[in-house]
């Protein structure tokens, strides 16, 4: 059966997807950050509790490129960007794709909170080369980039919109089901939003604050109520690092996955890894964003299910 | 038995002893948590909706239905009439449990008729069916730009987008499953 006449209607969406990825380019290059490209075929990924990687014959494709770029950071790359494809097993909704594509950059000497600062330039930059100004408009509402975004913290978000606080809805598992029903739909509204300092539980590549062990400093960025981007200051304590992934593989455990083996040679790299942060942008919810498309199906050439 | 995984529209599970149909569905996964996966459930029973979330870790009975091949005779005011192929046995359907299906039910086609202890409750669609367009826009001839679409109206009353060159009279293939164009059926 005939479906490729959709494809001619993504036209726009793939030449402005296409754009925004040259424009992303450029962002990165005239900050003198180098461009590289690791292996998406990897023999280990970083184990966390509710990622999947899809098995490649005796390896696996990554999940995102964070390991082998950090390896690259250790051994002295101290600011670099990649954009690739990336693979998650069974993630499929309007907004998510099992083949996606991620924008992901390091820079050594910053923590989460010069991060932030970056990221702001960033999408400044993005939309005044794609449209002009700063507002960015998507399905009729429209927000001002115009820096400094809204920064609110994970604990204030739960206190602010949900009725359960932070850690009671992390005891009552109920974590996710508040975020989403909650909390995210308000944020990214009017201004874009970071809300920041997630739980250490949920951010096993993170480094935890000085001041509170049990929060990573992690950061989310939200537009229109849409996460587009995960960064955080990066965990540099190779036994800490050891001990977090034993802690998600019993989570996979426990919840009857696959075990994950562990990245030794990851591992053995971060004794050498400086202060530094780090995020993955998802670009497709970037292109989502301006094409004005409601779901990620409209900015790639093919879903899954049309191959 | 089924998975979250496998929750899509259209999926029919056991719910609370009774059968369900998933009418909407959305996989959500914030930030690095856990898989969620909120549905709209119709009660196969009752016609009532529910909104559920449910987990990775969830599992579902495939709802405990037969089908039976039926054709379909005509409507009246608000149900719809079917005829059991092999018995002659005549059965109904509400307007209501008839669904997105009015939409590409034309008199005689054969459907599939979905019953729970004997009671019709649902109707299974061919996944693609024939079907006349009643109404379209003429094509302005050098109108060639691929991308651009327009809306017909079909023998049906439904309303679809298709490429500019179908006009009004033609036979068009059309995904019952999606409400999608698929191709001009030439005869």
């Amino acid at each position: 059966m005939n479906t490729d006449w959709k494809l001619p209607r993504r036209k726009f969406a793939l030449e402005t997807r296409a754009t925004l990825i040259q424009v992303i380019r450029e962002f990165f290059l005239s900050r003198n950050y180098l461009e590289v490209e690791t292996p998406h075929r990897i023999p280990a990924p970083a184990p966390e509790a509710h990622i999947d990687a899809f098995p490649s014959g005796e390896w696996f494709l990554h999940t995102s490129p964070e390991i082998c770029m950090k390896r690259m950071l250790a051994a002295g790359y101290p600011k670099m960007f990649q954009i690739c494809r990336s693979f998650r097993q069974r993630e499929r909704g309007d907004r998510h794709l099992p083949e996606f594509t991620l924008l992901e950059w390091y820079r050594a000497g910053i923590d989460y909170r010069g991060l932030m600062e970056e990221c702001e330039d960033l999408f400044l930059y993005l939309l005044g080369k794609m449209r002009g100004g700063t507002l960015l408009e998507y399905r009729g509402e429209k927000i001002d980039l115009e820096k400094p975004w809204q920064r609110i913290s994970v604990r204030d978000a739960f206190d602010r919109f949900a009725t359960t606080p932070m850690a009671a809805s992390l005891e009552k598992d109920l974590f996710e089901e508040i975020m989403v029903r909650d909390i995210e739909p308000r944020l990214g509204r009017g201004k874009p939003t970071f809300l920041y300092d997630y739980p250490a539980a949920l951010g096993a590549l993170a480094r935890t604050k000085r001041e509170d062990r049990g929060l990573a400093e992690r950061f989310e960025i939200y537009l229109f109520g849409l996460e587009l981007a995960n960064g955080f200051s990066e965990l540099t304590d190779p036994d800490d690092q050891r001990r977090r992934f034993e802690g998600e593989n019993l989570k996979r455990r426990s919840a009857g996955k696959d075990v994950c083996p562990m990245p030794e040679r990851f591992l053995e790299s971060l004794r050498h890894l400086p202060e530094s942060a780090g995020i993955a942008l998802g670009v497709d919810r970037l292109a989502m964003i301006f094409c004005d498309a409601l779901s990620v199906d409209e900015v790639v050439a093919f879903t899954p299910e049309e191959l | 038995m089924y998975t979250a995984s496998d929750l899509r529209k259209g999926l029919r599970i056991m719910l609370d002893d009774d059968p369900f149909i998933v009418i909407d569905f959305q996989f959500v996964k914030p930030g690095k948590g856990q898989s969620l996966y909120r549905c709209r459930l119709r009660n196969l029973l009752l016609g009532t909706t529910v909104d559920r979330t449910f987990r990775e870790v969830d599992t579902f009975k495939p709802a405990e239905t037969q089908e039976k091949t039926m054709q379909f005779l005509y409507k009246e005011e608000d149900h719809y009439n079917f005829m059991d192929t092999e018995s002659y046995e005549q059965i109904h359907l509400m307007e209501e449990q008839i669904g997105d299906a009015k939409n590409f039910l034309i008199e005689n086609m054969e459907v599939r008729i979905l019953l729970f202890r004997e009671r019709p409750i649902d109707i299974t669609l061919p996944n693609f069916v024939d079907l006349i367009v009643a109404e379209a826009p003429p094509w302005i001839k050098g109108d060639t730009v691929s991308g651009n679409y327009k809306p017909v109206i079909l023998e049906t009353g439904y309303k679809v987008a298709v490429p500019p060159f179908i006009e009004q009279g033609e036979k068009i293939r059309i995904d019952t499953r999606s409400g999608e164009y698929l191709t001009r059926v030439k005869e």
